[in-house]
């Protein structure tokens, strides 16, 4: 049958209570010197470690950001400061080729100008040559006329110059 | 390293049962006791091979007889009880050096192998007065028995008897030596009689099984950890391998959800020592009672170390209790005057259940356990009928193992659980006596 035998091991005994507490006193004391407080103290070190690096480099993705966009910013004025410089060169360009074509035009026209003036010169001249060459032709043609029917030069002679006079060369 | 856990776990759920079937199937064969004088044997919960074969060559006594009676309770009790030798399966008895203490002869300090300790750890032999019985020493009362030298007793020489004294019923054991029955003292015990002990004429020092497993544990636990704090002095820095690797995620776990947050970012180094020590010490002990082969051993079961290790907690807590912590307890602020005593008595009376608790959960869990594995292990044995019923001992086999299978398993999950709760409930109690609190500012702020 069953029995209610005593439950030893809930019995405290001396030996046992003396050796656990010195046991455990010296456990305690040797793992807190030899192994805990070193391990707790590396693993708090290299915590830090980690969080400095983390840190770090959070920082430096920061500095990045930051030139990037100064970067652009720098890339994007450059760009706007090229597209003046072409507008203003393309202005010039325009503007000279159109003070060449002006003036390009005033010297053709002077010339032109020029030109008919010294064509309608020479147009006087050669009709004034004409004229006295029409004057002396017409004189000498009377001449001949004259000669043969009347005599006296003077009184002929100019009456023949007012005819001359009278042609009106167009 | 989690592989490797993996595997020792295995091994234990592989080996467990059929190490402790083993063990128990020997003592089944040499279980066969009479009992001339009608007096109920004490229940024999071990025996060898070398003990029955002792009994075969002691004409009479063995083995012919009816087979006896088990008792799952006794032997239980005896397995999972500190002793002076350290048994491993039977096979290996370790003996360990005995100290005692008696007011007549002063200290005595011998070997427990002077006993000639055989099965079911008795001894053989009585020395000065001193003998073996079921692990323990105990004190032969009569001066008739020889008090100094060693006298060999005969076979099954305990017996033990119930008397009554003051209305009480004890069992009292008796040497039965040469047609004699001496009586024999208690077990040396410190509690006067509350939990079945008594107060006896003797004090046993001894370095008892469960000194050694403790010692060997905090041995292997130093050097495990001096090895991994030996590895970050090595290599600072560096990510952890091998037994660092494993030891540094438990470590963490303790500092990161026990540590910090019941004692605070502040002050939590100076306790982290004390819980680390209690959780692994713990661990340690609870995992080494359940590797088979190995004695059993049930330290963290034993109320007297649990004890021990509360009235450590008790200390450390409050010899670091802060004036806000007694102020709670003797005079709590913010509740009407008239309540103030009666909470104080309250408050008086958890100062000693908190460690007390902590005390009595620990022993009781992992005694639990191992009583639990022995008693499914037991099955065998109930239905076998001790030996006699082989087609009931293959059904008790057939129950026993998928039981014990599961009772391991549970005992793992146990092992680690109890000295978690043994270490935050610690953490916490340090907590409470280390708080400042600011009554002024909560007071104000709720009347408002």
């Amino acid at each position: 049958m069953f029995s209610l035998v005593t439950f030893t091991p809930f019995q405290p005994t001396p030996g046992l209570a003396i050796w656990s507490l010195l046991i455990f006193l010296l456990f305690w004391y040797l793992m807190a010197k030899f192994a805990f407080k070193p391990i707790a103290q590396a693993l708090a070190k290299r915590e830090n470690y980690i969080q400095d690096a983390i840190d770090q480099a959070k920082k430096a993705r920061e500095e990045m950001a930051n030139m990037k966009s100064e970067n652009e910013k720098l890339l994007a004025q450059a760009r706007e400061e090229r597209a003046k410089i072409l507008q203003e060169a393309k202005d010039i360009k325009n503007q000279m080729i159109t003070e060449a074509k002006d003036k390009a035009k005033e010297e053709a026209s002077k010339i032109v100008s020029n030109a008919m003036n010294d064509i309608e010169n020479q147009k006087k001249a050669a009709i004034a040559e004409v004229k006295n060459e029409l004057g002396n032709i017409a004189l000498s043609i009377a001449e001949k006329v004259i000669r043969k029917e009347l005599k006296g030069n003077a009184e002929q002679e100019s009456y023949v110059n007012t005819l001359v006079k009278e042609i009106n060369l167009n | 390293m989690k592989y490797q856990l993996f595997v020792v776990f295995f091994f234990i759920l592989l080996n467990g049962p059929a190490a402790f079937t083993q063990e128990n199937h020997n003592q089944a064969d040499t279980a066969a006791v009479h009992n001339a004088q009608g007096q109920s044997h004490e229940g024999h919960d071990h025996g060898t091979a070398a003990a029955h074969s002792e009994a075969s060559h002691d004409n009479g006594h063995g083995h012919e007889g009816a087979h006896e009676e088990f008792d799952p309770a006794s032997t239980a009790i005896h397995h999972i009880s500190d002793a002076n030798v350290y048994s491993i399966l039977d096979w290996l008895r370790i003996p360990l050096p005995m100290i005692l203490y008696t007011k007549e002869k002063g200290l005595e300090t011998f070997m427990s192998s002077r006993f000639h300790i055989g099965g079911h750890e008795d001894g053989h032999t009585a020395y000065n007065g001193w003998v073996m019985h079921h692990g323990s020493v105990h004190r032969v009362l009569d001066p008739a028995f020889p008090a100094s030298g060693e006298v060999k007793l005969g076979e099954h020489p305990f017996v033990k008897k119930t008397e009554e004294k003051n209305g009480k019923k004890t069992d009292v054991t008796y040497l039965s030596h040469e047609g004699k029955e001496y009586r024999l003292d208690a077990r040396s015990t410190l509690d006067g009689g509350i939990l079945g002990g008594g107060i006896t004429s003797f004090y046993d020092f001894s370095l008892t099984k469960n000194v050694l497993s403790m010692i060997l544990v905090s041995l292997f636990l130093l050097w495990a950890f001096r090895k991994a704090a030996k590895a970050y002095e090595n290599n600072p820095g560096r990510a952890p391998k091998g037994l660092q690797g494993l030891l540094e995620p438990i470590f963490m776990f303790i500092r990161d959800e026990v540590a910090i947050p019941f004692i605070g970012k502040d002050k939590y180094m100076k306790f982290l020592p004390l819980l680390m020590s209690i959780f692994f010490f713990i661990l340690g002990l609870n995992l080494f009672g359940q590797i088979p082969f190995l004695g059993s051993t049930n330290v963290t079961g034993n109320l007297t170390v649990t004890m021990i290790m509360a009235v450590i907690v008790f200390l450390v807590v409050n010899f670091n209790g802060k004036r806000d912590y007694w102020q709670h307890i003797f005079w709590m602020p913010d509740v009407p005057v008239f309540v103030k005593p009666l909470l104080a008595v309250v408050e008086i009376m958890s100062l000693f259940i908190k460690p007390l608790t902590l005390m009595l959960r620990l022993a009781g869990n992992i005694s639990a356990g191992h009583i639990a594995i022995l008693s499914f292990i037991g099955l065998i044995f109930i239905f076998g009928k001790s030996g006699a019923s082989i087609g009931g001992g293959a059904i008790g086999t057939a129950m026993a193992v998928p039981l014990t299978l599961f009772m391991m398993a549970i005992e793992l999950i146990v092992a680690f659980v109890q000295a978690f709760v043994f270490t935050i409930l610690t953490a916490s109690y340090i907590g409470a006596a280390i708080e400042e609190h600011h009554h002024a500012d909560h007071a104000e702020g709720s009347h408002h």
